[in-house]
C-alpha cells in the first residue's frame, strides 16, 4: 500500500515536472517568436509542408464526412419530413464540431508525427546540438516556424474541411437524392451565424493549431537519442494530440458555446 | 584565483553524473594554446562528455570549466552563444544539416554568425571546402556523402568560421586507415595553419602519438594528463596497459573469452 502511494507520489511529481518542462519550451517558443531575426522564409516553408501537403487529404476526407453526412441526414430526416432542413445540420454539423475536430486528427496524424519525427532525427544526430554549436538557438530556427506554422495552417485547412463537407452533403442530398439545390443552400445559409459559428469554428481550430503545434514540437524536441526514441515519440504525439483535442473541443464548447 | 584562471582551456575539480552514474570525479587538467590536444579513454570513460562539457551543451554537477579565460558553468544559455561564436565542433557522425546541400551548410554559420557579403561567403566556403578536398561536392547532399567525406564536410563547417577552439568528437572512427590518415593530417594542416588549438577526443593511440602535443588519459578511477613522451616514460601500470595493450591469453580469460582447446576437426563428416 506505502509502494502504491509512493508510486502515486513520484508519478505526480514526474507529471509536473513534464508540465513545467512544457510550460518553459512554450515561452521559449514565444519569446523566439518576436525575437530577431525573424525567420519567413522558413514560416512559409513549413506552411508548405504543414499546409498544402495537407490539402489531398482534407479535400478528400471533408467530402466524404459531408458525403456520409448528407446519406445519414437525410434518410434520418425524410422520416420526420425534415428533408428541407438537410442543409443546416451537415452544415451546423460541421461548421461547430466535425470540421475543426476532424481537422485536427487528420492533420496530427499526417503532419504533427512528421513534425515529431524530423525534430527526433534531428536530435538524434545531433543536429540540434550542431545549431547550438553555431551558436543558432534551435528553438529559434527548428521549432518555432513548425508551431507557428501549424497554429496558422489549422483554421485555414478546417475552413477547407467544410467548405468540402458542404459540397459532398450537396453532392448525396441534391445530386443523389434529389432534394431542391436551391433549398439545401437557403437552409445552410439560414441556420449558420457568422459570428457565433463561423468565427467560433475557426477560433476552436486554432485552439487545436496551438496543441498540436505545442506536443509536436515538445515531443520531437525532447526524443530520446535513440531510433526506438523517435518512435515512441512519434506514437506519443499521435496519443497525446488525439486525447488533448477531444478534451479541448469539449472545453471550448461548454466555455465558448462554439 | 587558481591556476585554471589563466588557462586557455581547463577543468577545475569538475564532477559530472548522469543520474546515478558517475562519469567523473574532481577532475582537472588544463590545454595549452594553439596546439593539439587529445583525450584517450577506453568506451564510456566520458571523452565525448567531455568535449560536449567544453561546448557547453551540457553542465556539470560541479567544478569550473574555463574556456580562453572564462569560467563558462555559470553562463546562461544565451551568454553561452557568445563563447561558442570561439569555438568549432566536429560531432561523431557529422551533424550536419540534412536538407541542405554541402555549400549551404558551410555557408550557414557564416550567414547567420558574420556580416559577410554573398560574394565573401561563397569566396570563403569555396576556400575551405578547398582545403579539405571537397571542391568539387558542394552541390551535394549530405546523404550522397560517404562516410570520409561527412567527416571532412564536417570539418569543413566547423573551421568555416575560424574559430580559436576546434573541438573533434571521434574523428577518426568508422573511417578506413587511409580517410583516417587524411583527417588527420587535414587536423595538423589546421592547427599549423590557422593556429588554432584543436582537441581530440579519440582512441587512436598512434595517431595520438604522432600529432599530439598533450594528452589527458582518461581511466575508470582518475585521469592522466602529459606529453606523449611523458605518458609513454610513465610508469603507472594503468597508464602503461592502456597504450600498450597486451592481450594476451590470460587477460582474455580475465575479462571472460573463452580460450578454443584445438581439438578434431569439426567438418561436414560431424553431421
Amino acid at each position: 500500500m506505502v509502494t502504491l502511494v509512493a508510486d502515486l507520489g513520484w508519478a505526480g511529481l514526474r507529471f509536473v515536472e513534464e508540465l513545467g518542462r512544457m510550460a518553459r519550451f512554450t515561452a521559449g517558443i514565444g519569446s523566439a517568436t518576436v525575437r530577431r531575426p525573424i525567420r519567413i522564409g522558413r514560416f512559409v516553408d513549413e506552411l508548405f509542408k504543414l499546409g498544402v501537403l495537407s490539402l489531398i487529404i482534407i479535400c478528400l476526407c471533408g467530402t466524404a464526412v459531408g458525403a456520409v453526412l448528407g446519406l445519414q441526414g437525410y434518410n434520418t430526416l425524410v422520416r420526420f419530413g425534415a428533408a428541407d432542413s438537410l442543409g443546416a445540420v451537415v452544415g451546423l454539423a460541421l461548421i461547430r464540431e466535425l470540421g475543426p475536430v476532424l481537422t485536427a486528427l487528420l492533420v496530427t496524424g499526417r503532419a504533427g508525427s512528421a513534425t515529431t519525427a524530423e525534430i527526433g532525427t534531428m536530435v538524434v544526430t545531433e543536429q540540434l546540438d550542431g545549431l547550438r554549436m553555431m551558436s543558432v538557438d534551435p528553438v529559434h530556427y527548428v521549432v518555432t516556424p513548425k508551431a507557428l506554422a501549424m497554429i496558422a495552417v489549422m483554421p485555414l485547412l478546417s475552413a477547407l474541411f467544410i467548405l468540402f463537407g458542404i459540397f459532398g452533403g450537396y453532392l448525396i442530398g441534391v445530386r443523389v437524392m434529389g432534394l431542391d439545390p436551391g433549398i439545401y443552400l437557403t437552409s445552410l445559409q439560414d441556420a449558420v451565424d457568422f459570428p457565433n459559428d463561423v468565427a467560433g469554428s475557426l477560433l476552436k481550430a486554432a485552439v487545436f493549431g496551438v496543441l498540436v503545434g505545442l506536443i509536436a514540437t515538445y515531443r520531437g524536441y525532447t526524443t530520446a537519442p535513440t531510433s526506438a526514441g523517435v518512435s515512441a515519440a512519434t506514437t506519443s504525439t499521435v496519443v497525446i494530440a488525439s486525447v488533448s483535442i477531444l478534451l479541448f473541443d469539449y472545453v471550448v464548447t461548454a466555455l465558448w458555446g462554439v | 584565483m587558481t591556476a585554471a584562471d589563466d588557462a586557455h582551456l581547463a577543468f577545475d575539480g569538475v564532477r559530472m553524473a548522469f543520474g546515478d552514474r558517475r562519469v567523473f570525479d574532481r577532475l582537472s587538467f588544463s590545454f595549452p594554446a594553439a596546439r593539439i590536444s587529445v583525450i584517450l579513454g577506453g568506451s564510456g570513460s566520458g571523452k565525448s562528455t567531455a568535449l560536449r562539457l567544453i561546448g557547453g551543451l551540457i553542465q556539470p554537477s560541479a567544478g569550473r570549466i574555463v574556456v580562453d579565460g572564462e569560467d563558462i558553468t555559470r553562463l546562461s544559455e544565451r551568454q553561452m552563444y557568445r563563447v561558442r561564436a570561439k569555438l568549432g565542433m566536429l560531432f561523431q557522425g557529422g551533424a550536419l544539416l540534412d536538407s541542405m546541400t554541402v555549400f549551404e551548410n558551410l555557408a550557414f554559420p557564416l550567414r547567420e554568425r558574420t556580416t559577410l557579403r554573398r560574394a565573401e561567403i561563397a569566396d570563403r566556403v569555396h576556400e575551405t571546402l578547398t582545403a579539405v578536398g571537397l571542391r568539387d561536392a558542394d552541390a551535394l547532399l549530405p546523404s550522397q556523402l560517404s562516410g570520409g567525406m561527412i567527416k571532412r564536410a564536417a570539418l569543413a563547417r566547423a573551421i568555416v568560421t575560424r574559430p580559436l577552439i576546434l573541438l573533434c568528437d571521434e574523428p577518426f572512427s568508422g573511417l578506413d586507415p587511409i580517410s583516417a590518415r587524411r583527417i588527420e593530417a587535414l587536423l595538423v594542416e589546421i592547427n599549423r595553419r590557422f593556429h588554432i588549438t584543436v582537441v581530440v577526443v579519440s582512441h587512436d593511440i598512434s595517431s595520438t602519438m604522432r600529432m599530439a602535443s598533450k594528452v589527458l588519459v582518461l581511466l575508470p578511477d582518475g585521469a592522466v594528463e602529459g606529453t606523449p613522451a611523458e605518458l609513454q616514460a610513465s610508469t603507472d601500470p594503468r597508464v602503461a596497459s592502456f597504450l600498450n595493450p597486451d592481450l594476451d591469453a590470460a587477460a582474455l580469460r580475465e575479462v571472460g573469452h573463452v580460450e578454443v582447446q584445438p581439438g578434431p576437426a569439426q567438418g561436414a563428416s560431424a553431421w
